[in-house]
């Protein structure tokens, strides 16, 4: 019995670090964009849900694999984002920061409604059933594996393009002080641009990954869009090594907490964790007292 | 001179008395049925702009409208339990998950974009809880008060929608008083201070914290008490009609359309949004599906770039701005 119970448990463990990367790569793409323009994306969830549809179309109706797509959705829910920020945050950026985020809820509600008038209602999927794959007694899924290993492979390329190119050293210098950079000849607008670009591929990244494991329908974003705001508020927002730990510590309350009850009360656990920190740790996870 | 005063003071008396008249005047059910409803939205979106009008922005009053319309129907159906006593139960509820969620928040000065990020997840809480309890609420396919057998009033059950309507106008009225009786309260003043600048309204000697905890559980309130009602009217809830994010954003849709700073602004807002998805649902039917949503999101988007005052706001500061001239 003992032996049963210890094998559901690392099982559970190792299902929740897959998640965790997954669910890293989302935080890592709304840090991105608040450290450097200073909003929340609401509708962060919503892209991917796009995201999602948009692989749905590319394999089923143009017959493309899936290879092949996942570069196209990216690349489209990049310049969602541009568009998003050339349309809606361009407009608000003098204006108070809670207009700006009240301004993505409304395109959330939105791309909601959008898809549900396009698409419709129904639920679907790629019709790609990835292998399990199976050591001892133990199950995992291709599909979440191979989403952990491409998130952890994204997470490294925005890593070398922050540190590495010069764009990426303008991002993260335009993060540290907003009003200097631009008195240093910076085109902040241009880096706004890119930022915003970057932060809808990782999203259009995520939606090739989770299309995988969930059945597209426009409300799909409600079931992953909160636990990453939690994840990022209790990492502290902006602070990208605080997402990271606090996506797999969420990742594991959930995965464990759902193998003594429901999935459900994984999440419930998660957010009562969350509330709990917000106590201890009110500016983030890893946040330098000051 | 005077006599504009006087008039203007007798404007809300003759609203009032026409408002209490017309449903013995006009019965048509349908048409009491959309005023009901505006009417009991409103105080929602009432509740929400007491402290929106702060800069208190809160995402998490989707979870306190499940509470009260939850707490209420739960315990009638389980214990028996009369609403005129689970209604104040339900109420409690509210008010403390609104001090367990609001205190840290205050007292660590979690503002703004935390603020919001924070009470979206309370919305989100209370929407899983609600879906997780499956076996007692329904979980997302929704719950239903059971008829009473007994007493219509014990159970504040009523066929008559003209008994409804008042219920609605009371409670309605109600929540413009207390919005008045905050408005001309010294922690009006307090709380505009503490939104320009929390160090400044601190060194000047307002207690910040409580100030803002006392508008927060107020405003918690009020909205599970609406909760309560649109349970109590419809005799439906279902976890996306009264909690969840969705319904969050959606006060805060209304309040920044009809405007946020004025006391009819919610009133509005709830006239403009109810209205607009009842023309869309008659005029188009099933086919109007997510269209109301579609034009809410975008008009959303477009009063916050172009008009952030709402409506009856940009209204109502026009009209005084030509008047001074």
């Amino acid at each position: 019995m003992m032996e049963y119970f210890d094998i559901y448990l690392l099982e559970a463990m190792v299902n929740g670090l897959l998640l965790g990367g997954v669910l890293a790569l989302l935080a890592l793409g709304l840090n991105l964009i608040f450290g450097v323009i200073d909003v929340v994306w609401i509708c962060y969830a919503e892209l991917i849900m796009i995201g999602m549809y948009g692989m749905y179309y590319l394999v089923q109706y143009y017959g493309l694999s899936y290879y092949a797509a996942a570069p196209l959705t990216i690349l489209l829910v990049a310049f969602l984002g541009l568009m998003l920020h050339f349309l809606v945050i361009e407009p608000l950026l003098d204006a108070a920061p809670i207009n700006q985020l009240l301004a993505t809820g409304g395109v959330l509600f939105f791309l909601q409604s959008f898809a549900t008038v396009a698409f419709g209602i129904d639920f679907r999927n790629l019709g790609i059933r990835l292998p399990v794959l199976a050591i001892g007694d133990m199950y995992f899924s291709y599909s979440r594996l191979l989403a952990f290993v491409a998130a952890l492979a994204g997470m490294v390329v925005v890593y070398l393009f922050m540190t590495r190119t010069y764009m990426g050293t303008a991002i993260r210098a335009i993060s540290q002080d907003r009003q200097i950079m631009a008195l240093m000849g910076v085109d902040t607008r241009k880096l706004y641009l890119v930022t915003s670009a970057l932060g809808g591929g990782l999203a259009g990244l995520a939606a090739c990954l989770l299309v995988l494991q969930y059945d597209v329908h426009p409300f799909v974003g409600l079931s992953f869009g909160p636990i990453t705001f939690l994840i990022v508020v209790l990492g502290g927002l902006g602070n990208f090594v605080g997402g990271f730990v606090a996506a797999f510590l969420f990742a594991e309350i959930i995965s464990l907490g759902g193998l003594f009850s429901d999935l459900e009360w994984g999440y419930v656990l998660a957010f009562a964790f969350f509330i709990i920190m917000m106590f201890i740790r009110p500016a983030g996870l890893l946040a330098r007292r000051s | 001179m005077t006599s504009s005063v006087t008039l203007q003071k007798l404007v809300p008396w003759i609203v009032g008395a026409a408002l209490i008249a017309l449903p013995f005047v006009y019965g048509d059910p349908y048409h009491l049925h959309i005023l009901i409803l505006i009417l009991i939205w409103s105080f929602a979106y009432t509740s929400w702009s007491m402290m929106g009008r702060f800069g208190l922005v809160s995402l998490g009053h989707g979870g306190f409208m499940g509470v009260g319309a939850y707490v209420t129907a739960l315990l009638w159906n389980h214990l028996g339990v009369s609403p005129w006593v689970g209604i104040p139960i339900a109420l409690v509820c509210a008010g403390a998950l609104a001090l367990v969620v609001a205190y840290p928040c205050f007292r660590f000065r979690i503002t703004g974009h935390y603020f919001a990020l924070v009470t979206l997840a309370l919305s989100g809480i209370v929407l899983q809880i609600i879906t997780a309890t499956r076996d007692w609420t329904g979980g997302s396919l929704g719950y239903t008060p059971s008829r009473t057998t007994g007493s219509h009033l014990a159970a504040l059950q009523f066929d008559d929608k003209t008994t409804w309507y008042l219920i609605a106008l009371g409670v309605w009225a109600g929540g413009l008083l207390i919005w008045y009786w905050v408005d001309r309260s010294m922690d009006r003043y307090a709380l505009e201070a503490i939104s320009e600048d929390e160090d400044a309204a601190a060194a000047a000697g307002v207690n910040v914290t409580f100030e803002k905890l006392k508008i927060t559980v107020i405003s918690a309130l009020m909205t599970a008490f609406a909760g309560a009602m649109y349970c109590q009217y419809q005799m439906f809830i279902s976890p996306d009609t009264v909690s969840g994010i969705a319904i969050s954003l959606q006060m805060v849709f209304a309040v920044v359309v009809g405007g946020i700073y004025v006391a009819m602004g919610p009133t509005v807002g709830a006239i403009i949004t109810i209205m607009l998805a009842e023309g869309l649902r008659v005029g188009f039917g099933t086919k109007a599906v997510g269209w109301d949503n579609l034009v809410y999101g975008v008009l959303l988007v477009v009063f916050i770039i172009f008009l952030p005052k709402g409506i009856l706001g940009s209204l109502l500061a026009r009209i005084r701005s030509s008047s001074k001239r």
